[in-house]
C-alpha cells in the first residue's frame, strides 16, 4: 500500500497515513487532487480508480470517505477489506463510531491503524488481537503513576492471553 | 514474577476497562485540542481558519521552547501540532520536540512522540539520525510495548544508513517468547530487506525459521519477505513450493484457529499472499506448477460464499491459474468464473472482471466472444473507470475488420474525457492501431487528424513523429502520393476554417507537410494560396514562437510564384526584426531563399526531396575552417554536455580529466538522421520539435503492454493453445466457436442467449458484430501473433533506416581493412581453444553446476583486463599488461553451450548445442572495440531451427559499456525490416551503429552496438530485448530475450593521487561501514591480496597501501561523462577488513558493497 487517506464529504482532511516517502508539497497535491476526484464520484460508482499511475481503491462510510492507493499487482477486493476491517477495529473501539470520534482522538486512530497495518501491510487479521494491543496501552494511561516494574508486568500479562 | 502478584493484576484492566472501553476519554470538549477543533468548525472563511491555526501555532511554539513545559503537556501539544499538519500548515519547528518526546517520555507518551515522528518525517529527513538512540534503548527495553513501539517505527521509516546500527537488536527479537514481537520484527526486517537488501542478506537462514513459526502471524509476516525474494529470484525457492502448497492446503482445509477468520472466511490476507507466491514460482516451471494443480481447483471449489472476500481470493486465484504452466480444465473453470465477474450485477466485480478479460484475451481472443453483450453495455457505461477498462479491452482485441468501429469509440471517449493521464494513453493506443490496421487513406488522415486535434499538446512526442516519417518514407508511387495530396487537401481545408483551437502540435504537422507537399496540388488551384493560408497562422496571435518557426520553414519551400515571393517578404520585414533568434534566422533564410531562385532549387530541390541526401555527418568540410580557427588561437569545440559536465565539475569535484582530441568531439556533434535534418535547409531548430528517439517509443510500447507479469510467456506454442486445438479435434469440442465469418445479420450463437435476461436491441447487436469481426475468424495462434493483415504502407517501420546502410557500411569495411590481422589471431585461437574445450567435454562429463562452475573461473582467470590510460597501465604491471601487450585480449569462450553463470536463469530454452560453430563470432567485433576488454560471448536466443541466433558480448570501453548483440542468420533467405529495441528502466542505452539493420543476407552475421550506462546504482539490472525481422515471403517475427547486467561490469577504476582522496573523501556524504572477509594466500598480506582479489573482479584502482590500511577509489558509469565516483577505506581488523565506502551517490555504496561482498566469498 502507498498511502491511506480519510477525508469528509466536505474533502476535508481526517487521517493521512504515507508509506511511501513523498515531498510535503507531493503529498498536498495528491491530496488535493484526489479528494476532488474521489468526491466528484457518484455512489454507484465502481470503487476502484485508475488514477495517474496509481491504483486507488475507496469505500464511503457515512460522512468518511477512507481512500487507499495500492501497487499496481496488488489485489482491490482484497483492499476493500483491509478498508472495511479498520473500520470494524474503529468501530469495536470507539462503540459505533463516528466522525467526530474520529476527529477528536485521531492519535487513537492512528494507533489502532498503526496495530493493523504495519509499513503498509496488513499484520493482524484478528480483530481481538489488534484491539488487545490497543487497549493495553490504553490501561498504561490509567495507572500510570504505577511504578515501571508494574507497567512491564501488565502488558507482558496481557500479551500472554493470546491463544496460540 | 509470581502467580500470586499476576493474578490480582490481572484484575486490574477489568475494573479499568469500565473507562478504557468505549473510546477512553472520548470527546475531550474541556482540551485544548477539543477547543481548537471546535474553533475551527465555528469559522466560516478560510482566511479566518488560516488566522486561528497562526495563532495557535505561535502558542504552541512558546510552549515548547518553554523549560517548563512538562513531557505530559508536551505530549498534548504534540497532538495539537499533528493536527495543525494534518489541516496543511507547516509546524516543522515541533519535529525536534517530537524525537525529544519519543525519548524522553513515559511510555504512553512516547507513544504519541513516536506516532508524532512517524507522521511528520520522511525516511530522508536528517532528524532521525537522532532518533537511533531512542529506538535502540526501546528495543532493548524490558518493557514490551516500548519493544513493539519501537518496532513499529522502524518497520514503518528508518534511515538506511543506520540500520546496521540496530539490525543485530531487531534480529534478536526474532526468538523472542511473545509471537507479536516475533511478528514484528519479522516485519521490520522485511523493511530493511526492501530498502536495503544486501545488508538482511545474512539472515535469510533466520527467514526461513520465521516461515516455520509455529505462530500462525509470525508466518504469514514471513511470507511479506518471501513474496519479494521469490519475484526477484524464482528460481533459487523452488524448493518451497511444497511447504508453501501444504499451508494453502491448511488454510484452506480451516485448519487455523479460528481468530484468523475473517467474516468465516479462513485467513483471507494469507491466502491472497500464498496464491502470489505460488504464480511467482509456477511461472514457466511445469513441474512446480503440477504440484499445485490441486490445491488451486480447491481453493476456487472453496470460494464460493456470495461476500467480497471470497471473491477477492477467487479473483487472485484465476491470475495464479494464468500465470502458472497451463493445465485445461483449471482455465476452463477460471474462465468460468471470469465470466461470472463480468456477468455480475456488481460493479466492482464487473471492472475486476473486464480487467481479468483483457489479460486473458491477449492469449485466446475467443474467451471474449461470450460476453460480447456486456461489452458493448459497459461502453455505454455511466461510470468512465468501467468505459476506460472495456476500451482497454477492445483494444487488445482489435484486428484490421473491427479497427473502424473500435477507434471510433475510442476517439468518442477522448472528446468526453479531460484526464490528461487518459487522454495521452489513449490517443497513443489510437494511433498505433491507425497505423497498423488502417484500411485506407482517407481513414487514416482522419483519424490521425483526430489524435492531433484531441491529443493537443500533451501527447507523447512520437505520434507526430512518427506520422510524419510515415508520410515521408515510401516509394513514390501512386498510392503514396495519393495520401499525402490528400493529407494536403485535408489541412488546406482545415486552415481555411477557424485555427484558433488547434493545438500547437498540430499546427506544425500542418505547415511541415503543407510545406513539403502543397506542390502535388499545386496545378489545380492558384499558387499563393496555401502561403496566404500559412501567412494567415504566422499572424494569429495564439500560434505559439515555434510553430512559427515551422511555418516560416514551410514558406520557404513554397515561395516559387510571383506572388508568394511578394508575400514572403512582407512576412521577412515583419519577423526579420524579431527578438527571437530563432525566427529572425528563419526570417533571413525566407527572405535571401525567396529572392535567390537558383541558389533555393539547390538547397530545396522540389522534385529531388524525395531522396535522401547523404550527409557529412563529420563535417569534414568545415575542417579547414576549424583548423584555421585553431591556428589563429581559438579554443577547441566543446559538445553541449561535455560543457555541462565541465561546469558541474568545477562546482563539485575535479575528476582527472581524460584528453579528449578535437577531432573526437567534433564527430561526436554529428547530425543525426531525423527526418527533418535531411529535409529541411534550418536543420537543428527544427528537430527540436520533433525529436523522439528510440528509447521514448519504447517507453510508450512498454506502457501499452500489459501490466500484469508473466502472463504472456506461458503461453508458448506447445502450451495450452496446442491443448485447446487438441481438444478440438476430439469429437465434443469444449468451446463452441462461432461461425468464423460473422455478418451483421447472423450474430454468433452466444449473444442470442444474452445472459441479462434482456433482449438486445438491433442496434447493439449490430455493433456486436461490427466489433467482434473477425475474432474468430482466425485461429487463437493468429490473434496472438496479431498477425498483421493491413496494407504494408502503414506499418509502423523501423527508425532512420536511410541512414544505417552508411554508417553500417563503413564500420564494416574499416572493420575489414584494419582487422584482418587481428581477426586471424582471434579466430587461429578461438579454434584452438574450441577443441580443446571440446576435447575436455568428451573426457569428463559435467554436470551443469561444475559447467558453471568453470565458466566463472574463465572469467577470473582470464579475468575481464581493463585498458586505462596509459599512466594506469603501468602501474598494473603483471600479467594485465601481459596479455594487453600480446594485442590479444579478451576471453574466448570454450564453445558455445557455456552461458555465463549469470545469464543463465535469464536465458530463454535455447537449444545452444545446436549453435553453428563455423562462424565465429569474435571475427565480427568492430575493429575499434577489437583492442580492448571484453566479456565472452553469451547466446541470447535462437528460434527452433536456429536459423537465427543472437548472442551478446560485453566490451568495457573507458567511458561505457559496449553491449553488442550479434544477429546470426543461419538460412539461405535473408532477413528483412529488422528493428532491435533493448529497453531497461535503470540504464541510459544508446545506439552507437548497426540498430536500424535493415536487413541481415543469408548466412552471415550482423553486430549492434550500444553504448549503456547505469542511470542509477543499482545491484543488477535486467535487460529485455526485442528483435523483430520479418523472411522473405513470411509473417512477421520477433525474438525476445533478456540479459542481467551486473554493477561491476559497469565500473571502471578511478585514477587519483592520495592527496585528491583525500579531499574527495572529505566532500562525499554518502557512507557505508562494513566487515569483510579476508583472503588469505600463502605469499601475500592478507591485505594486498584481498584488494587485488578486489581489483581483479572489479575493476577498482588501489590507490595506496599504508601498514594496515588500503584506499581504493572507482568510478561507476553512470549518466553523461565519467561518471560517479565511489572511494574505499579499508583497514585490517584482526581476521576482518573494515570496509569504509563513501560516495557523493546514496545507492552506489550499497550495490558496491554487495559485489565486493560476493568477489570475496568466491575467492
Amino acid at each position: 500500500m502507498q498511502f491511506m487517506l480519510l477525508f469528509s464529504r466536505q474533502g476535508k482532511l481526517r487521517l493521512q497515513k504515507w508509506y511511501v516517502p513523498l515531498s510535503d508539497k507531493e503529498k498536498k497535491k495528491i491530496t488535493r487532487e484526489l479528494v476532488q476526484t474521489v468526491l466528484a464520484r457518484k455512489p454507484k460508482m465502481c470503487s476502484f480508480l485508475e488514477w495517474r499511475d496509481l491504483k486507488v481503491v475507496y469505500k464511503r462510510y457515512a460522512s468518511l470517505y477512507f481512500c487507499c492507493a495500492i501497487e499496481n499487482q496488488d489485489n482491490e477486493l482484497i483492499t476493500l477489506e483491509i478498508i472495511h476491517r479498520y473500520v470494524e477495529l474503529l468501530d469495536k473501539y470507539f462503540g459505533s463510531v463516528c466522525e467526530l470520534d474520529i476527529i477528536f482522538n485521531f492519535e487513537k486512530a492512528y494507533f489502532i491503524l498503526d496495530e493493523f497495518l504495519l509499513g503498509g501491510e496488513a499484520q493482524d487479521t484478528s480483530k481481538k488481537n489488534v484491539l488487545k494491543a490497543i487497549e493495553q496501552a490504553d490501561l498504561l494511561q490509567e495507572c500510570r503513576r504505577e511504578p515501571p516494574l508494574t507497567v512491564c508486568f501488565l502488558s507482558a500479562q496481557l500479551t500472554t492471553e493470546k491463544p496460540l | 514474577m509470581s502467580d500470586v502478584v499476576e493474578k490480582t493484576l490481572s484484575a486490574l484492566p477489568s475494573l479499568l476497562s469500565l473507562d478504557s472501553q468505549a473510546g477512553a476519554g472520548k470527546l475531550s470538549p474541556s482540551s485544548k485540542l477539543g477547543n481548537l477543533i471546535k474553533g475551527i468548525t465555528e469559522l466560516t472563511s478560510k482566511h479566518e481558519e488560516e488566522k486561528l491555526i497562526k495563532k495557535e501555532l505561535e502558542s504552541i511554539k512558546e510552549q515548547v521552547a518553554s523549560p517548563n513545559t512538562t513531557m505530559r503537556q508536551m505530549k498534548e501539544i504534540m497532538v495539537r501540532a499533528i493536527y495543525c499538519e494534518m489541516l496543511g500548515y507547516q509546524a516543522s519547528f515541533s519535529y525536534i520536540h517530537a524525537i525529544k518526546l519519543a525519548q524522553q517520555g513515559s511510555v504512553l507518551e512516547k507513544r504519541v512522540g513516536y506516532l508524532a515522528v512517524s507522521l511528520f518525517l520522511n525516511e530522508t529527513d536528517e532528524f532521525l539520525l537522532l532518533l537511533v538512540n531512542t529506538v535502540l534503548k526501546d528495543l532493548q527495553s524490558t518493557n514490551l510495548i516500548e519493544v513493539c513501539m519501537a518496532l513499529t517505527v522502524v518497520s514503518q521509516m528508518f534511515p538506511k544508513d543506520m540500520i546496521p546500527a540496530i539490525l543485530p537488536v531487531v534480529e534478536e527479537k526474532l526468538t523472542h517468547p511473545k509471537e507479536i514481537i516475533r511478528r514484528k520484527a519479522v516485519l521490520a526486517l522485511y523493511k530493511f530487506y526492501l530498502i536495503a537488501p544486501n545488508q538482511v542478506q545474512h539472515i535469510h537462514s533466520k527467514f526461513r525459521k520465521a516461515l516455520c513459526d509455529k505462530d500462525p502471524g509470525v508466518m504469514t509476516a514471513s511470507l511479506h519477505i518471501y513474496l519479494q525474494l521469490i519475484k526477484e529470484n524464482p528460481e533459487s525457492y523452488k524448493d518451497l513450493t511444497g511447504s508453501m502448497v501444504t499451508i494453502l492446503r491448511q488454510v484452506v482445509g480451516g485448519k487455523l484457529p479460528l481468530d484468523f477468520n475473517y467474516h468465516s472466511v479462513p485467513a483471507p490476507w494469507l491466502q491472497i499472499q500464498l496464491l502470489r507466491i505460488l504464480a511467482y514460482l509456477g511461472k514457466e516451471d511445469q513441474g512446480t506448477s503440477e504440484m499445485m494443480y490441486d490445491v488451486l481447483e480447491e481453493s476456487l471449489r472453496r470460494a464460493e460464499m456470495n461476500h467480497n472476500i471470497t471473491y477477492a481470493i477467487l479473483f487472485e486465484c484465476v491470475k495464479t491459474i494464468y500465470t502458472v504452466h497451463p493445465k485445461s480444465q483449471l482455465l476452463e473453470k477460471a474462465a468460468e468464473c471470469i465470466g461470472n465477474f463480468v456477468l455480475s450485477p456488481k460493479i466492482n466485480l464487473k471492472y475486476l472482471g473486464l480487467k481479468a478479460l483483457t489479460y486473458v484475451v491477449q492469449q485466446d481472443a475467443n474467451l471474449a466472444l461470450p460476453h460480447q453483450m456486456t461489452i458493448i453495455e459497459c461502453l455505454d457505461h455511466s461510470d468512465v473507470i468501467i468505459k476506460r477498462e472495456t476500451l482497454e479491452l477492445l483494444f487488445r482485441i482489435t484486428n484490421a475488420q473491427n479497427v473502424t468501429v473500435i477507434v471510433e469509440k475510442m476517439l468518442e471517449f477522448l472528446r468526453l474525457t479531460c484526464d490528461d493521464y487518459s487522454t495521452i494513453d489513449l490517443v497513443g493506443k489510437v494511433a498505433e492501431l491507425a497505423e497498423k490496421y488502417a484500411p485506407d487513406n482517407v481513414w487514416f488522415i482522419q483519424t490521425m487528424n483526430s489524435v492531433f486535434s484531441l491529443g493537443g499538446d500533451v501527447m507523447q512526442p512520437d505520434i507526430p513523429n512518427n506520422f510524419l516519417r510515415l508520410l515521408a518514407e515510401g516509394v513514390d508511387n501512386v498510392e503514396d502520393r495519393q495520401l499525402r495530396l490528400f493529407a494536403v487537401d485535408s489541412y488546406v481545408s482545415l486552415l481555411q476554417g477557424v485555427t484558433a483551437k488547434l493545438p500547437q502540435r498540430f499546427l506544425q504537422v500542418i505547415s511541415w507537410v503543407l510545406g513539403e507537399y502543397s506542390y502535388l496540388r499545386e496545378e489545380e488551384s492558384d499558387p499563393g494560396s496555401v502561403m496566404r493560408l500559412l501567412a494567415r497562422l504566422l499572424d494569429q496571435r495564439h500560434t505559439s514562437t515555434e510553430t512559427r518557426s515551422w511555418v516560416l520553414g514551410a514558406m520557404t519551400k513554397l515561395c516559387s510564384s510571383p506572388v508568394s515571393v511578394a508575400l514572403a517578404r512582407d512576412v521577412c520585414e515583419r519577423y526579420s526584426g524579431s527578438l527571437n533568434t530563432v525566427l529572425r534566422q528563419k526570417a533571413q533564410e525566407l527572405m535571401i531563399l525567396s529572392q535567390d531562385t537558383k541558389l533555393r532549387a539547390r538547397v530545396l530541390p522540389a522534385e529531388g526531396r524525395l531522396e535522401s541526401l547523404e550527409v557529412d555527418s563529420s563535417l569534414s568540410f568545415l575542417d579547414g575552417y576549424v583548423s584555421e580557427a585553431l591556428a589563429a588561437g581559438a579554443a577547441p569545440y566543446k559538445s553541449p554536455h561535455q560543457r555541462q559536465e565541465d561546469l558541474v565539475q568545477e562546482k563539485a569535484l575535479s575528476l582527472e580529466p581524460y584528453g579528449l582530441s578535437l577531432p573526437v568531439s567534433l564527430s561526436s556533434c554529428s547530425i543525426t538522421d531525423r527526418l527533418t535534418d535531411r529535409r529541411s535547409p534550418t536543420l537543428l531548430s527544427m528537430s527540436s520539435g520533433l525529436s523522439g528517439n528510440s528509447t521514448e517509443l519504447s517507453h510508450q510500447e512498454g506502457s501499452t503492454t500489459l501490466k500484469l507479469e508473466g502472463v504472456k510467456r506461458v503461453w508458448g506454442k506447445d502450451g495450452y493453445l496446442a491443448q485447446q486445438q487438441s481438444a478440438g479435434e476430439t469429437p465434443t469440442p469444449l468451446v463452441e466457436l462461432p461461425n468464423p465469418l460473422l455478418s451483421p445479420q447472423s450474430p454468433p450463437s452466444q449473444t442470442q442467449k444474452p445472459s441479462s435476461g434482456l433482449e438486445p436491441d438491433q442496434e447493439k447487436r449490430q455493433l456486436a458484430s461490427s466489433l467482434f469481426v473477425g475474432l474468430g475468424s482466425h485461429n487463437s495462434v493468429c490473434l496472438m501473433g496479431r498477425a498483421e493483415t493491413a496494407p504494408r504502407h502503414f506499418r509502423r517501420k523501423p527508425r532512420g533506416e536511410s541512414s544505417s546502410g552508411a554508417s553500417e557500411g563503413s564500420s564494416n569495411s574499416s572493420h575489414s581493412s584494419r582487422s584482418a590481422a587481428v581477426d586471424n589471431l582471434l579466430l587461429s585461437n578461438l579454434l584452438d581453444s574450441t577443441t580443446v574445450a571440446s576435447e575436455g567435454g568428451a573426457a569428463t562429463t559435467t554436470t551443469p553446476q561444475q559447467t558453471s562452475q568453470r565458466t566463472l573461473d574463465h572469467t577470473t582467470s582470464n579475468g575481464n583486463p581493463h585498458v586505462e590510460g596509459t599512466e594506469q597501465r603501468v602501474e598494473a604491471g603483471g600479467p594485465l599488461s601481459l596479455i594487453r601487450g600480446n594485442g590479444m585480449v579478451a576471453v574466448v569462450p570454450p564453445t558455445h553451450t557455456q552461458t555465463d553463470p549469470q545469464t543463465q536463469q535469464d536465458l530463454h530454452p535455447a537449444p545452444a548445442l545446436e549453435r553453428p560453430r563455423d562462424l565465429p563470432l569474435a571475427s565480427h567485433l568492430p575493429a575499434e572495440l577489437s583492442g580492448l576488454a571484453r566479456s565472452e560471448f553469451t547466446p541470447l536466443c535462437s528460434d527452433q531451427d536456429s536459423s537465427l541466433a543472437l548472442s551478446a558480448c560485453r566490451v568495457y570501453k573507458e567511458d561505457a559499456l559496449v553491449l553488442l548483440v550479434f544477429i546470426s542468420n543461419n538460412n539461405d533467405s535473408a532477413l528483412h525490416q529488422m528493428v532491435l529495441q533493448l529497453t531497461c528502466k535503470e540504464l541510459e542505452i544508446s545506439c552507437i551503429s548497426g540498430s536500424p539493420l535493415k536487413e541481415v543476407k543469408g548466412h552471415s552475421v550482423s553486430v549492434c552496438l550500444h553504448t549503456v550506462v547505469m542511470k542509477r546504482a543499482s545491484v543488477q539490472v535486467e535487460l529485455a530485448g526485442l528483435l523483430s525481422y520479418q523472411r522473405p515471403l513470411g509473417q512477421p517475427q520477433a525474438a525476445q530475450f533478456s540479459l542481467s547486467l551486473s554493477l561491476k561490469h559497469f565500473l571502471r577504476p578511478l585514477t587519483v593521487s592520495t592527496g585528491d582522496y583525500g579531499k574527495m573523501w572529505l566532500s562525499f556524504s554518502h557512507d557505508l561501514k562494513q566487515n569483510l572477509r579476508l583472503v588469505t594466500t600463502e605469499h601475500q598480506e592478507p591485505l594486498t591480496a584481498t584488494l587485488d582479489a578486489l581489483k581483479g573482479k572489479l575493476h577498482l584502482h588501489v590507490v595506496d597501501i599504508i601498514g594496515s590500511e588500503g584506499i581504493v577509489a572507482c568510478r561507476l558509469l553512470q549518466g553523461p561523462g565519467q561518471g560517479q565516483p565511489c572511494l574505499l577505506h579499508c583497514r585490517v581488523n584482526a581476521d576482518s577488513l573494515a570496509v569504509w565506502l563513501r560516495s557523493p551517490v546514496p545507492e552506489l555504496p550499497d550495490s558496491l558493497l554487495y559485489h565486493c561482498q560476493k568477489a570475496l566469498t568466491e575467492t
